[in-house]
């Protein structure tokens, strides 16, 4: 059995969701929307898929039960309004909204139905993050203490500001595109910061956007975190994310190729004691159909297979609000402004002079 | 075609294993002696063939091999389009129309494209197809290049569209522009090859990941067997030792051994890495015997 699926938004990601969908055996593609005529008339003729401008005309197409959405994040809001509204499972391009309590809001809608409602959050389905996800869950570096989140990539090298991710408005900027993903990833290991002590957005080159991000924060039970983010790093060649978690009894450090744990207590099956490293190699599960790398069919496996076999969700609407959530805190640190998560120990800061080793 | 081709990922740092080690590879490379080095090495070796992404850095290579035709005698490319990432960026800083006006600045027909007074006729990206196949050729103008590769990136993302007439129109561009063969990099070789046939690529030069643990084979190594019963290609295995998950001896005598193996394409970094990696083909070609024949039959 297939779910028929619309694709809205054909973009970057969504042509890439859209050739995924296509291939995988669990979804059929049925429609594709998108606001350019041309692009449109030309995905129609050539893939045989309908292509249409008009959302609520793709939303009535008979028998549909998902929907893909991969527009600017600004039309998300309502755009999956309408698709919860007409019983569709959707799966919607990261981050979920603009704010937190749209996004809850919306959690809460797709919860009530009993819709499948998830969001690309694709690191979640890289072997090497799931796997540091598992030994944290099983305790192997101990109590955790910090973790340091990062994320790097040559998006933006000059100056510009010509598309919707030049516009914080539309969710464009450094944060929403690029921050997202390690702050997505701090949220699945450590859940929403209870506090940002600190944030600084920067941008060198992008007109109204933030290019680089660079963010403190505090978990619960003892859990510090820090961000560093820039899209502007032409020393990679595309998006590099890496984590790296200190506990008392050891470290983890992950990126997309590898997974080293450095274990001092009681090694997990499979580990040693000291260090062990795994590749990629050996944590990725086999897609159906590959296109720049598994986790983005494994993600939308996941989805299909939620939708047809109630499997949970992995990245729904409800852990994607803890990030949107995050990504306000932290604007509102850069901006001097504080918004309180869980109730939080006052913090001691040192002067910035003294700190600095500039003060007298 | 011959029985083992050289790969160029090294020289970009691409590593499926560790990003320190692709780092140190990028650092190393990054004098265009040392990836000219390697390649006489190989040539040495008794590989010719280069298969190399069309990355701003290999029309260096090319302008070096153009200059000193006698050192490089018998060596050749085989070049696979288009460097994705370069396009990928533009896209995402451009969106699709701006970033194509930017690669191929003076064609009327992105224009014309894109203020829309034009019917959009199959001709019109027939053309688009084959100007920027023309595009990414231009560094190897003169040189031997009887393989032209689509990179898997366009191949997948194609095949999963089910655009599958653009394989045709590569295929034929490059045939009758360059008299080279086209060849169709992908991660999805089961489900590629009844996408040819339809179009009537037959017999195609596919490369795709063979390794014994199956690492990154889409449909898995019995899906790949049974495919290849049912429709001839020339399969150029790549990925043969999963970036280092398997021993080299081991990952060799098991490749060697899919009987639908014609070619293999590796990367290494050094003279010896290349030397040891070409005997080992050889030794366990000699072993199997009657298949090696066979398989020059191939080319």
């Amino acid at each position: 059995m297939q779910v028929k699926t619309a694709v809205v938004g054909l973009g970057k990601m969504g042509v890439s969701h859209l050739s995924i969908a296509n291939a995988i055996p669990s979804l059929d593609v049925v429609a594709a929307c998108d606001s350019s005529a041309i692009l449109g008339q030309m995905v129609g003729k050539y893939t045989g898929i309908v292509c249409d401008t008009d959302f609520e005309k793709v939303l009535a197409t008979p028998d549909l039960g998902a929907v893909v959405i991969a527009t600017p994040t600004r039309l998300h809001e309502r755009m999956i309004g309408a698709a919860l509204d007409r019983g569709l499972h959707v799966f919607a391009e990261k981050p979920l909204t603009l704010s937190g309590e749209a996004s809850e809001a919306l959690a809460a809608r797709a919860e009530a139905a009993r819709l499948v409602a998830q969001v690309g959050f694709h690191y979640r389905f890289v072997g090497t993050f799931r796997e540091a996800k598992r030994l944290l869950d099983a305790g192997a570096i101990g109590r955790v203490t910090h973790i340091m989140a990062e994320a790097y990539g040559p998006v933006v090298l000059k100056p510009s500001n010509k598309t919707w991710r030049s516009s914080a408005q539309e969710g464009g900027g450094c944060l929403y595109d690029y921050a997202a993903h390690p702050l997505n990833l701090m949220n699945w290991y450590f859940g929403q910061p209870t506090d940002c002590a600190g944030a600084i957005l920067a941008n060198p080159l992008s007109a109204e956007v933030d290019d680089a991000v660079y963010a403190t924060m505090r978990f619960g039970s003892g859990v510090t975190g820090q961000l560093s983010v820039n899209w502007s790093d032409d020393s990679v060649r595309k998006m590099t994310t890496r984590v790296s978690i200190w506990g008392d009894k050891g470290k983890i450090y992950a990126d997309r190729q590898e997974l080293q744990l450095h274990c001092n207590g009681a090694p997990p099956e499979g580990y040693n004691k000291g260090w062990t490293v795994k590749y990629i190699t050996e944590l990725t599960e086999p897609v159906s159909f590959y296109l720049r790398g598994e986790e983005y069919s494994a993600q939308l496996e996941a989805f299909g297979a939620a939708i047809l076999d109630g499997r949970p969700v992995e990245n729904s609407f409800r852990s994607a609000a803890e990030t949107d959530r995050t990504i306000e805190m932290i604007r509102a640190a850069s901006a001097g402004e504080r918004v309180a998560g869980a109730p939080v120990e006052p913090v001691r800061t040192r002067s910035r002079g003294r700190f600095f080793g500039l003060g007298r | 075609m011959d029985r083992i081709l050289f790969g160029d990922n090294q020289f970009f740092g691409v590593n499926h294993m560790s990003e320190e080690k692709a780092r140190q590879q990028l650092i190393r490379f990054q004098p265009l002696d040392a990836i000219l080095d390697v390649l006489q090495s190989a040539l040495k070796a008794g590989v010719r063939g280069f298969s190399c992404t069309t990355h701003d850095r290999m029309a260096d290579v090319a302008a070096a091999v153009r200059a000193d035709p006698a050192k490089w005698d018998g060596f050749y490319f085989c070049p696979g389009m288009p460097y994705a990432h370069k396009y990928a960026n533009a896209v995402t800083e451009h969106g699709y129309f701006d970033a194509l006006k930017q690669v191929l600045p003076n064609e009327g027909v992105v224009g014309a494209i894109m203020r829309g007074g034009k019917a959009l006729v199959t001709r019109d990206v027939e053309t688009l197809i084959t100007m920027l196949v023309d595009a990414e050729m231009k560094m190897f103008a003169g040189l031997p290049t009887p393989i032209v590769f689509l990179q898997n990136v366009v191949t997948d993302l194609v095949l999963g569209l089910g655009y599958y007439d653009a394989f045709r129109i590569f295929a034929e561009h490059v045939k009758t522009k360059y008299n080279a063969e086209a060849g169709f990099f992908t991660m999805n070789l089961p489900m590629l090859l009844p996408a040819l046939e339809s179009v009537g690529v037959t017999n195609p030069i596919v490369c795709a990941n063979v390794n014994k643990v199956g690492f990154r084979m889409s449909g898995g190594i019995d899906g790949y067997r049974h495919a290849l019963e049912q429709r001839p290609a020339r399969v150029i295995a790549m990925s043969v030792l999963a970036s280092g998950a398997i021993p080299a001896r081991e990952a060799i005598e098991w490749v060697t051994g899919e009987p639908y193996v014609k070619s293999i394409l590796f990367g290494a970094s050094s003279a010896g890495n290349i030397r040891s990696t070409v005997e080992l083909i050889h030794e366990y070609d000699a072993k199997r015997g009657a298949a090696a024949p066979q398989l020059e039959r191939a080319g």
